[in-house]
């Protein structure tokens, strides 16, 4: 097939690739800019159709008031000298979280059954800017997440640590949990392909996650072989940061370096896993 | 123009698919204004546009907003924007629904949308993966009007796939028949039905011919009709 064209351009053409810059970190400018893009069009759609947010908030609306209350009875759990809900308050956001970036796969077939992430991929946009714009994009949902939590929290009378410092730790380690494990949901759907297929897989992480972590009961009650994958388990880092940062008088087991260690760690490498598998999902 | 003709599953997508580097192929390349598919995948985004065959604006935000993502994605600069979407839009005939959500459109307004937002870089070459398909009479009609007018304006070469023949036949400089992920014949209209040696042939009796049996019958003319062809430019 040939596909050449002659050297003259028609008339009434108009060249629009920019000219190169001389600048090195153009590249990564550049880079950047798609990455926002792409983020720019997530939070577009969401303020065309918002009700996702609001439905979303029931989930940990149920936890806490039902979960949380019955539990907050319950003596033997060693909480480090919180009540429990202000034990359990980060958990839950951490958990939000977490359903939020697992189900972003879902969003990621329809789009390739749509044929929306084939457009994508023909324009000149870097595959790792079309991951991370997305992880991003997951991260800003998780973030209104963040903030019916805080009200939910301040309701049931949970102590909250408003120093700015602090809001803007839980504020990143939001962004940083849902781009991770939304981008993880990405390489699991790039794998799976099929809706019906990514439910179930969707369904069989989730739980695990969330009841090996120190989301609703700390490690050291749990029996030796669950604390040993619970520190394997990337959401028990973030737990841990939530825990120091979001309610008064919390205190992190891990300390916050290894936290956003671990957590900006794992995000890097998915993203750059992603961006290798992601234009698979066309094919 | 250069029309892409044969059965479900001879392989039309996959080429489109291989030449809009979504796709590596098994083997061998080829080259798009001079640049090739496999070494340089990124200056070939960058002249090509593609529209696929499901319907792929985002139905969730508004037309306008649709353009606007595609024309940052392009790369095109800041003050170009808005006149470039508004000229796409006009030319489209969309401008009296750019700010209604794309959910509210016919099927013919967003398929006019979606070659809106493939030609907003203005691509070298434009794919059009059955742009017609789903369409009543009518909205077929303006699609074609749209896409007309787009190449003669803009000197665009479009690449489509299609299984209406009447189609094919009015609107290609240049026409290929695959079948069985092979190549069957390639040629204008005109040539192609010259083939079949009949008075009255339509292009619907070439494509029976060489979308059945290719190495049967159509091995020898493949070879003169693209030694014939290739030096022809597409479109």
């Amino acid at each position: 097939m040939q596909l050449q064209q002659g050297a003259r351009l028609p008339d009434g053409w108009v060249e629009s690739a920019p000219a190169p810059s001389a600048s090195p970190w153009q590249p990564f400018v550049r880079f950047l800019y798609k990455t926002l893009v792409i983020a720019e069009l997530e939070l577009r759609k969401l303020r065309h159709d918002p009700t996702e947010l609001f439905t979303r908030a029931i989930q940990p609306a149920i936890w806490l008031l039902l979960f949380g209350q019955v539990f907050a009875q319950a003596r033997g759990i060693p909480t480090r000298g919180l009540r429990y809900l202000d034990f359990m308050v980060p958990g839950i956001l951490a958990q939000s979280v977490l359903f939020i970036a697992i189900f972003y796969g879902i969003a990621i077939i329809w789009e390739r059954d749509l044929g929306i992430v084939q457009k994508f991929l023909v324009s000149p946009t870097p595959r790792a800017a079309l991951v991370l714009g997305k992880a991003l994009s997951a991260g800003l949902r998780a973030l209104s997440q963040a903030l019916i939590i805080y009200v939910l929290a301040l309701f049931l009378g949970v102590k909250m640590n408003w120093a700015p410092r602090a809001l803007l730790g839980v504020g990143t380690m939001v962004i940083l949990g849902a781009a991770g494990f939304s981008t993880f949901s990405l390489i699991v759907a790039c794998v799976v392909k099929t809706r019906e297929r990514f439910m179930g897989i969707g369904q069989v992480l989730t739980m695990p996650l969330f009841f090996a972590s120190n989301a609703i009961y700390p490690i050291s009650i749990m029996p030796h072989w669950l604390q040993v994958f619970s520190h394997l388990n990337p959401l028990t880092y973030e737990v841990d940061a939530f825990r120091a940062l979001m309610v008064a008088g919390g205190s992190s087991e891990f300390g916050l370096p290894l936290d956003f260690a671990v957590l900006v760690g794992l995000t890097t490498l998915l993203v750059a896993l992603g961006a290798r598998l992601y234009p698979t999902i066309a094919r | 123009m250069f029309g892409l003709l044969g059965p479900n599953g001879a392989g039309k997508t996959t080429l489109i698919k291989m030449l809009t580097t979504l796709l590596p192929p098994t083997r061998g390349t080829a080259s798009i204004g001079g640049l090739d598919i496999l070494r340089q995948p990124g200056e070939v985004r960058r002249i090509i546009g593609y529209v696929p065959q499901l319907i792929s604006a985002d139905g969730t935000l508004t037309g306008r907003e649709n353009l606007l993502i595609f024309s940052k994605l392009h790369d095109i600069p800041r003050e170009e924007r808005k006149p470039r979407i508004d000229d796409a839009l006009s030319f489209m005939g969309l401008v009296d629904s750019a700010d209604q959500v794309v959910r509210e459109y016919s099927g013919g307004m967003i398929r006019r949308l979606e070659i809106a937002q493939s030609m907003l870089h203005r691509p070298r070459v434009l794919f059009l993966d059955e742009p017609t398909v789903g369409l009543d009479p009518v909205a077929r009609n303006s699609v074609w009007e749209h896409i007309a007018k787009l190449q003669s304006e803009f000197g665009t070469t479009i690449f489509f796939t299609t299984h209406v023949m009447e189609e094919a036949d009015a609107l290609c400089q240049r026409v290929g028949i695959m079948s069985s992920g092979k190549m069957a014949a390639l040629g204008s209209p005109a040539e192609l039905k010259a083939v079949l040696g009949k008075d009255d042939a339509t292009l619907e009796d070439v494509f029976i011919h060489f979308s059945g049996d290719i190495l049967d019958t159509g091995g020898g003319f493949r070879a003169t009709a693209t030694g014939r062809e290739t030096a022809r430019r597409l479109g």
